[in-house]
């Protein structure tokens, strides 16, 4: 297919124009979502079924079915939505297409079954717009995550993409657009939380040809998804946030940096490059103008350090990925020695938003000094796991209770962690806390990236620091001293806690070397490597000292330290305890006698206590 | 040339912007352990002992000397006990995990760093991981024949894939740069022998004195190094040391004669 270039901006105009007219709004539409998540669910041959059965029944020029971006309710996928109703089915599976057809296209009936029924009310809710989960959320940078197909830049135009390049190429100058984003407040949505105008001023303002833009795709936090999202499901949004940084700094090349577990956000971030190229808003000068910008990916190979903005520039170099003393900001010294802008996929897709609908309207929304909305992945001990994006200064009990449906089962709210493997774990008392960069930086934990683990009573929060500790120390490249040692001596130490050794002196060693860790490390990794320790240590030291004097895991996870018995008294003799020991330890448990651990059978593995329906398995 | 005023430990100062806090601290007689440094290479900022304290404006924060350029309005002091306190849990880090350096035992004696609290990571060991080696065959030699792997604290040193690699002339510039003595090497019936590197060169004999003293390879190696900067048509010549100095001594001998 030949695509005609656009060569001046009123011709994107025309030619969204001419889209728009195109279509027919009152087509019906059927909405797959084709994030990993639901292709894990099967969702790819959702979308074969709808084509094949929609084609049997003639109705294939009548409907239209588009594989979208991630839609975000992961926890119920594979998800299909259904316009112009927006009707909202979940789990859909092949099987249930022929009646989704049936009743729903050639109908106007809804497939009772097949809609989402809410945990806590059991009701069931047809439209996706009712649903909590979407309504309590404020999608800005998601909002047409789960209406364009990620591969056709058509549907993005169509929906008003590249508009905000053509309105900065022809409208504002370059210290105009970056004077726009310093007012709208926007901050790194990487973690770091640094003012992003501020840092294009200073790259604009550095000597030195040629200038770089960049984008960090390196996401690497266990459970987060955020930006694989974004780039998977509208990459058009955060070329289009670069292209008009890069025409703001002075920039004529970049390059997105993607780690190789992301292949479906390579694949459609290379079926956007190419597509924008072709159009005309991407490469050799943009839109008929004399600005040219060209970007390509460069692929990671997975090390979470290569997200650190200097391991990331010198991974793109070819060399190895670790940091190195930012005391020259990148800004004036960065990639390839160059003048360099880097920012987070969610930073770049929020770019094109605040120059299209104003600086007013975006400083609406958020805290005093964290403007905008925060896309977090929510996941752990929630009923709705998922990619929910928030105004700042929501609390966190509106994001895990109204939006994420509370924990599973009613268990309690324990714990929740923000900001990925170097967060800090927050505990019930801090629910109603705005989350905003600061506010949680205060507390001891951190925006991060956005990656909001949920844990309920049966966390043990010495092990969940343990665990993260680990990762981190897997993670930590090696270079300097207080990041390699340290984070090792801080998981000893973590680790013989767990497994009962502990002494009381460890604890203070513990803490002593975090501040080590914390204040000498070269870069953020180590800076940060003792949130999860520090926090868990602030809020729920209680949990420390019961590991060490008493040697009980009061959440009943760590092996050495828990004894699990059934209350005799509680049990119904149900008998789902049975099934669910992995090690044949339990009897009785049937006709009416309450079920009995063997402990010299017993691996503490907790199967059963999950499996109880009765909360007789106690520690 | 912009020069700019700080003040290091109560002392103000006149100095030139960007230059690195450590080497001018060093200058004004201040003494600052370092173990990952050296004048001839870049700032690396591993080993961290180097660590200062640094005031701007409010804030107040600590940070490695060796690759911090002095700027407008740092104060720096290097000797708080905040200072003094990192740079003994460093070397208490670094004996815990190379118990055999000598040279951070010492450090360690001197700074009255007790002996570590945490068990031996490392038999027999003493590598710091400091870098030096890796940075001085690549920036001063010209090669890759040492090298890091792996990351965190598999992170070792080694040649390229762990093999014996071309790379390697045996110019023994990573064996004397080493800060703890780590990296062995010896000459033995005319093949000289780094274990680590898994090298093993043929020396050249002296045309001279027909002794063996240096890797053919590495001659090798020298002669492209000055031909790129002399022409084609230089010629090194295979003289050991001990034999060029003979010669060089004889010229000025004669030399002097003639001028009397």
């Amino acid at each position: 297919m030949t695509v005609k270039k656009l060569t001046e901006p009123d011709a994107l105009a025309k030619y969204r124009d001419s889209l728009v007219a195109s279509s027919d709004d009152g087509k019906p539409c059927v909405l797959i979502c084709g994030g990993t998540g639901c292709r894990a669910g099967g969702g790819l041959a959702v979308g074969d079924a709808f084509r094949e059965v929609l084609e049997q029944r003639g109705l294939t020029e009548k409907v239209e079915v588009r594989m979208t971006g991630c839609h975000g309710f992961c926890e119920q996928g594979a998800l299909v939505v259904l316009k112009p109703a927006g009707l909202l089915y979940v789990r859909v599976t092949p099987e249930d297409v022929e009646e989704i057809v049936a009743t729903s296209i050639e109908g106007d009936g809804v497939v009772e079954r097949l809609t989402y029924r809410e945990p806590a009310t059991k009701k069931r809710i047809t439209r996706e717009s009712d649903v909590p989960f979407y309504a309590n959320q404020q999608r800005v940078v998601l909002a047409d995550n789960g209406r364009v197909d990620p591969t056709n830049i058509d549907d993005y135009i169509a929906a008003g993409g590249y508009g905000s390049l053509a309105k900065a190429l022809t409208q504002m100058q370059p210290d105009e657009i970056i004077d726009a984003i310093e007012r709208s407040g926007l901050r790194g949505r990487g973690g770091g939380g640094f003012a992003t105008g501020r840092k294009w001023r200073s790259a604009r303002n550095a000597t030195g040809q040629p200038k770089y833009v960049l984008c960090n795709g390196d996401e690497g936090d266990p459970g987060a998804f955020m930006d694989r999202s974004i780039m998977e499901g509208n990459p058009h949004s955060v070329l289009e946030g670069m292209v008009i940084g890069a025409y703001a700094i002075g920039a004529d090349r970049g390059y997105i940096y993607v780690r190789m577990e992301y292949p479906l956000a390579i694949e459609n971030l290379r079926i956007a490059i190419d597509q924008a190229t072709q159009r005309g808003v991407l490469g050799e000068n943009i839109l008929g103008s004399d600005f040219s910008f060209n970007v390509k990916i460069s692929r990671g190979a997975g090390a979470f350090v290569c997200g650190e903005s200097t391991a990331l520039m010198a991974s793109i170099e070819g060399l190895t990925g670790e940091p190195r003393a930012k005391h020259i900001h990148t800004s004036e010294k960065g990639l390839f020695g160059k003048p360099t802008n880097l920012n987070n996929v969610e930073t770049w897709a929020n770019v094109p938003v605040i120059i299209d609908k104003g600086v007013e309207w975006y400083t609406s929304i958020g805290t005093e000094n964290s403007k905008g909305t925060k896309v977090f992945s929510l996941v752990g001990a929630i009923n709705n796991t998922g990619l929910v994006e928030v105004p700042m200064g929501i609390t966190l009990r509106e994001i895990i209770y109204d939006i994420g449906g509370g924990i599973p089962k009613g268990r309690p709210f324990k714990a929740v962690q923000t900001g990925g493997p170097s967060g800090g774990c927050l505990p019930e008392n801090m629910l109603d806390l705005p989350v905003d960069f600061d506010q949680l930086t205060e507390v001891g934990s951190m925006m991060g990236s956005g990656g909001m683990i949920v844990m309920n009573d049966h966390t043990c929060m010495v092990e969940i620091a343990r665990y993260f500790t680990d990762f981190l120390r897997r993670e930590s490249c090696g270079k300097c001293t207080p990041c390699r040692e340290g984070v090792l001596r801080m998981y000893e130490i973590l680790d013989s806690i767990t497994a009962g050794r502990g002494k009381m002196e460890d604890i203070d060693l513990l803490e002593e070397i975090c501040g080590y860790v914390r204040d000498n490390s070269i870069c953020g990794l180590g800076k940060t490597a003792a949130n999860p320790t520090l926090s868990t240590l602030r809020f729920f030291r209680d949990e420390y000292i019961a590991h060490v004097k008493d040697h009980k895991c009061p959440a009943g996870v760590c092996q050495a330290l828990t004894t699990f018995i059934i209350d005799e008294k509680t049990c119904k003799a149900c008998g789902a305890c049975l099934k669910a020991c992995p090690v044949e330890a339990i009897s009785g448990g049937a006709k009416k006698k309450p079920a009995k651990i063997d402990q010299d059978k017993c691996t503490t593995c907790g199967a059963c206590r999950e499996a109880c329906l009765f909360d007789a398995i106690m520690t | 040339m912009d020069m700019i005023k700080t003040t290091i430990d109560g002392r103000e100062i006149e100095v030139q912007r960007d230059r690195w806090a450590l080497e001018v601290a060093r200058e004004m007689g201040i003494e600052i352990p370092t173990l990952c440094h050296h004048s001839a290479l870049e700032p690396y900022g591993a080993c961290r002992l180097c660590v200062v304290e640094v005031t701007k404006g409010k804030w107040t924060w600590l940070t490695t000397s060796c690759d911090l350029p002095i700027r407008e309005g740092l104060t720096i002091r290097t000797d708080t006990p905040a200072v003094i306190a990192a740079r003994k849990t460093a070397l208490e880090l670094m004996l815990a995990q190379a118990p055999d350096a000598e040279e951070v035992r010492q450090l360690a004696e001197q700074l009255g760093t007790k002996s570590p609290r945490f068990p031996d990571r490392n038999e027999s060991n003493a590598c710091i991981l400091c870098g030096l080696c890796v940075r001085v065959c690549k920036v001063v030699t010209g090669k890759m024949a040492i090298c890091f792997s792996n990351r965190g604290t598999d992170r070792k040193v080694g040649p390229p894939f762990d093999r014996s690699s071309d790379e390697c002339i045996g110019c023994n510039a990573c064996v004397d740069i080493c800060p703890t003595g780590c990296i062995e090497s010896r000459d033995e019936a005319g093949i000289r022998k780094i274990p680590m590197l898994k090298t093993e060169l043929k020396l050249a004999d002296c045309e001279v004195c027909g002794k063996p003293f240096a890797p053919i390879r590495q001659l090798e190696h020298m002669q492209a190094k000055l031909r790129e900067k002399f022409g084609d048509d230089f010629e090194a010549g295979c003289i050991c040391p001990v034999c060029r100095r003979e010669q060089t001594a004889a010229r000025l001998h004669n030399v002097a004669e003639k001028i009397g």
